[in-house]
């Protein structure tokens, strides 16, 4: 298979270097050299995984989102794969809110993998780090996947699992910071999603549920920092306020909104444009509209 | 002896005239045709001797020769029957015929002497009457056509014998009337209001219908982008007289007899399947007939599964798509047929369908759903100003949904705005699909807020480059509905109707 490449520096850490991150020097089978790109910070210690499935449900994407934001928001740093779907979605977040975020790959330092994530690659190692285990140009094998899922939990404090299908990769995370002494948390989803197996089967077993940032901080006893980012108050007036009532983390096809509103279908069009540009809601494939994270 | 009867045939859309020349004499029994004749021409010899032998007239052991004037350019099909049996019995003075020199005889022949009908009637008539040739003895089913072209006369034959009879003056065919008044009101059998739902997507078509515009419809199998696609003539203004006669000239050179021999009514939807060939789309054969893209001419071509195309075969659809004709360049000669039709197309958001589909799931990687919508950017993606993202209707919303807006009230309002537009550009290219970006940019005045929140939102959505100018001229289009100047609004429901210009959308 040929990978793109995103060529660099790549800093080699062994276990006797300082900035040897100090939590993933307790797990028992420390990777050595680990791969660096971007910056690891004295601010990492307090830091949290995010991880789920890659094809997640637009509920998914949505809390993924909204907890990268929030933990940086809190000046935790946000930990996850940069794969498809759940982890894409919560560096995303934390980039959006101006955080630090880490990932950890299943390949080379150098590798860019998934493809479409090559400019998402690239804003992690401006605003924090990506890491490995596997030296430049290896490419991502499946079996180095579920490996990597122990750095992911070792770098961190606590595991949130956001969603997950039965045989997941996330499962295996939750199982490594289990042995290695990490927190784990879950996110409830509906009882009727498929991707909402592992974190009921997580929940029924012992994890922290997640309903707020503060559910994961009070748990770790991390202090609760807010930064000042700019929050989206929006101050709508007219068809825009009475369509983004309508909105959910659910998304709807425009047809469902325009019926719901009993509003010409065009002018719903024009509100929900207004709204995107505005960053409160989120447009899927099929004309379908969500609201952003709360 | 000699005899000399006129016919004409047929070249792309246009008619020749062609002198047939029979000429009887002494040697071998023969019967010979000469003036490049096809194969089918070349049989009319065994159709023209039952016919003649079956009227009761005999063909004479004698050396015939039928010379097809001009002699350089290719004849064929079965045309030349009637006025070769004609030139033969005249030529043998079996009968004495009046008045040939100012008469276009054409028909095929059955072998018991009954006369068949012909294509390419009315181009035929039409070149007729610039040959200043007024009557015209023509099949009976080809009457109505020939007779639509003011100032010919078309004698309806049913027989070789009525022929006969007519020329030597013993029984006279009474002339095709033309109906006093022919219906203007198009009869479609499908309408609007089969469609439950789909609200966005009816108010596409409606936009893509009053600017002209093409249009791309992405949605899963099911979701009903064929049923929009076959209503959208039906919203389309009805066919002028000028229109109809193109139409009917047009189909009527293909072979098909649309509407008993009247002008068409109805605006042409033509949907070839994906293998098609490019021959097929642009027009071929040895003597070109009509391709698809022709036969669309003046309504609606529609690519189903638009990805599954083959490249080439779309690389053909440039020219009519820019020009509003299509040139089709053979040996002989080189012909231009035209081609000035709304394109819509349909396809699947992703390979297995189901991509945005929200309930069923889709199972493809974004680089596989990126690699399939590829199939179909480039040259004629940039022909395509409206991109509809189409969804499956619930069953349970079908039976829920009240009855959609018949065609006749949304064509009421589709030709209020090509009224508009009428105004604004005179006859000619008369809709805003055809504005060139400068024009686009002219009929759009723009405010300061205006252009802010245009330039806001290409920069938030990461719209290309080209997105611009598509945005204005659907903008205008929208304006033009609502009977105003372009304002925010209008702007801000014409960029729903770029997905493709952001792919993020469509692949995440």
């Amino acid at each position: 298979m040929l990978s793109r490449r995103l060529p660099g520096p790549a800093e080699e850490l062994t276990l006797e270097d300082s900035a040897y991150p100090a939590v993933l020097r307790e797990i028992a089978d420390p990777p050595e050299p680990l791969y660096v790109r971007g910056t690891l910070d004295e601010q990492d210690r307090a830091a949290v995984a995010v991880v789920g499935a890659r094809r997640a449900s637009a509920y998914g994407l949505a809390v993924a989102e909204w907890l990268g934001r929030e933990l940086v928001r809190h000046r935790v740093t946000v930990v996850s794969g940069m794969a498809r779907g759940i982890d894409g979605a919560a560096h995303r977040g934390a980039l959006m809110a101006g955080g630090r975020t880490i990932a950890v790959l299943g390949c080379g330092p150098d590798v860019i993998y998934p493809a479409e994530h090559e400019d998402l690659m690239g804003q992690i190692i401006d605003s924090g780090a990506v890491v490995t285990e596997f030296p430049p140009g290896t490419p991502p094998l499946p079996h180095h996947f579920p490996q990597r899922n122990r750095i992911i939990s070792g770098l961190s404090l606590g595991v949130v699992v956001v969603e997950g299908r039965e045989r997941s990769g996330a499962s295996v995370t939750a199982d490594f910071a289990l042995d290695q002494g990490r927190e784990v948390f879950a996110v409830p989803g509906s009882i009727f999603g498929e991707t909402s197996y592992l974190p009921h089967r997580l929940l029924q077993e012992g994890a922290t549920p997640v309903t707020t940032v503060d559910d994961i901080l009070t748990e770790l006893r991390l202090p609760q920092r807010v930064d000042q980012i700019p929050v989206l108050v929006p101050a709508l007036d007219g068809v825009e306020a009475i369509v983004f009532a309508l909105l959910d983390f659910d998304p709807q096809h425009i047809d469902a909104l325009a019926e719901r509103s009993a509003l010409p279908v065009a002018e719903v069009g024009r509100a929900l444009l207004v709204l995107e540009l505005r960053g409160l809601v989120r447009t899927l494939a099929g004309q379908r509209y969500a609201r952003c994270a709360k | 002896m000699l005899a000399k009867v006129r016919a004409a045939a047929l070249l792309g859309l246009e008619a020749y005239p062609i002198d047939v020349e029979v000429d009887v004499g002494g040697g071998l029994p023969a019967f010979a045709i000469v003036g490049l004749p096809d194969t089918a021409v070349q049989e009319a010899k065994e159709r023209v001797r039952a016919a003649i032998r079956n009227s009761n007239y005999e063909l004479p052991s004698r050396k015939i020769t039928v010379n097809l004037a001009p002699a350089d350019i290719k004849k064929e099909g079965p045309v030349f029957d009637l006025p070769m049996a004609v030139g033969i019995l005249a030529a043998t003075e079996q009968i004495r015929p009046q008045g040939l020199g100012g008469t276009l005889l054409l028909g095929e022949l059955s072998l018991d002497g009954a006369i068949r009908p012909v294509s390419g009637m009315l181009s035929i008539a039409l070149a007729a009457k610039a040959m200043r040739l007024h009557t015209l003895i023509v099949p009976e089913r080809n009457a109505g056509e020939a007779g639509l072209v003011e100032g010919i006369t078309a004698l309806p034959a049913a027989s070789l014998l009525q022929v006969v009879r007519h020329l030597e003056g013993l029984d006279l065919i009474a002339p095709h009337v033309r109906p006093a008044r022919v219906p203007t009101e198009p009869a479609y059998d499908v309408d609007f209001t089969d469609i439950r739902g789909q609200q966005h997507a009816r108010r596409a078509l409606e936009i893509a219908a009053a600017g002209g515009h093409n249009l791309l419809m992405v949605g899963p199998p099911g979701a009903g982008k064929t049923m929009l696609a076959r209503r959208l003539p039906t919203i389309l203004p009805a066919l002028d007289w000028d229109e109809a006669l193109d139409v009917t000239r047009i189909y009527s050179a293909a072979g098909t007899h649309l509407n008993g021999g009247l002008p068409a009514l109805a605006r042409p939807f033509r949907s070839p399947h994906h293998t098609t060939s490019s021959a097929a789309l642009i027009g071929g054969g040895p003597v070109p007939k009509p391709g698809e893209v022709t036969l669309a001419h003046h309504g609606v071509l529609f690519l189903d599964e638009l990805p599954e195309f083959h490249r080439d075969v779309l690389e053909v659809l440039r020219q009519p798509l820019e020009d509003g004709f299509i040139t089709v360049a053979r040996v002989q000669s080189t012909l231009t047929f035209p081609a000035r039709f709304m394109l819509i197309a349909a396809m699947n958001p992703c390979p297995c369908g189901y991509h945005g589909d929200g309930r069923r799931e889709c199972l493809c990687t974004p680089p596989q759903i990126a690699r399939y919508l590829q199939r179909v950017s480039g040259p004629l993606l940039d022909r395509i100003d409206l991109h509809l993202e189409v969804p499956r209707v619930l069953s349970q919303d079908l039976l829920a949904q009240t009855p959609g807006e018949p065609s006749a009230a949304i064509r009421d309002r589709v030709a209020a705005a090509r009224a508009r537009q009428h105004d604004r550009f005179g006859r000619g290219s008369a809709c805003n699909a055809l504005m060139s970006p400068r024009q686009a940019r002219r009929q759009c005045q723009l405010g300061e807020e205006e252009r802010e929140f245009l330039r806001s939102a290409i920069e938030r959505l990461s719209l290309s480059a080209r997105a611009y100018d598509r945005i204005l001229r659907i903008a205008r289009t929208i304006a033009d509905l609502d009977g105003r100047d372009v304002a925010l609004a209008h702007l801000a429901e014409a960029i729903q109707y770029r997905v493709f210009d952001r792919p993020l959308r469509l692949v995440g």
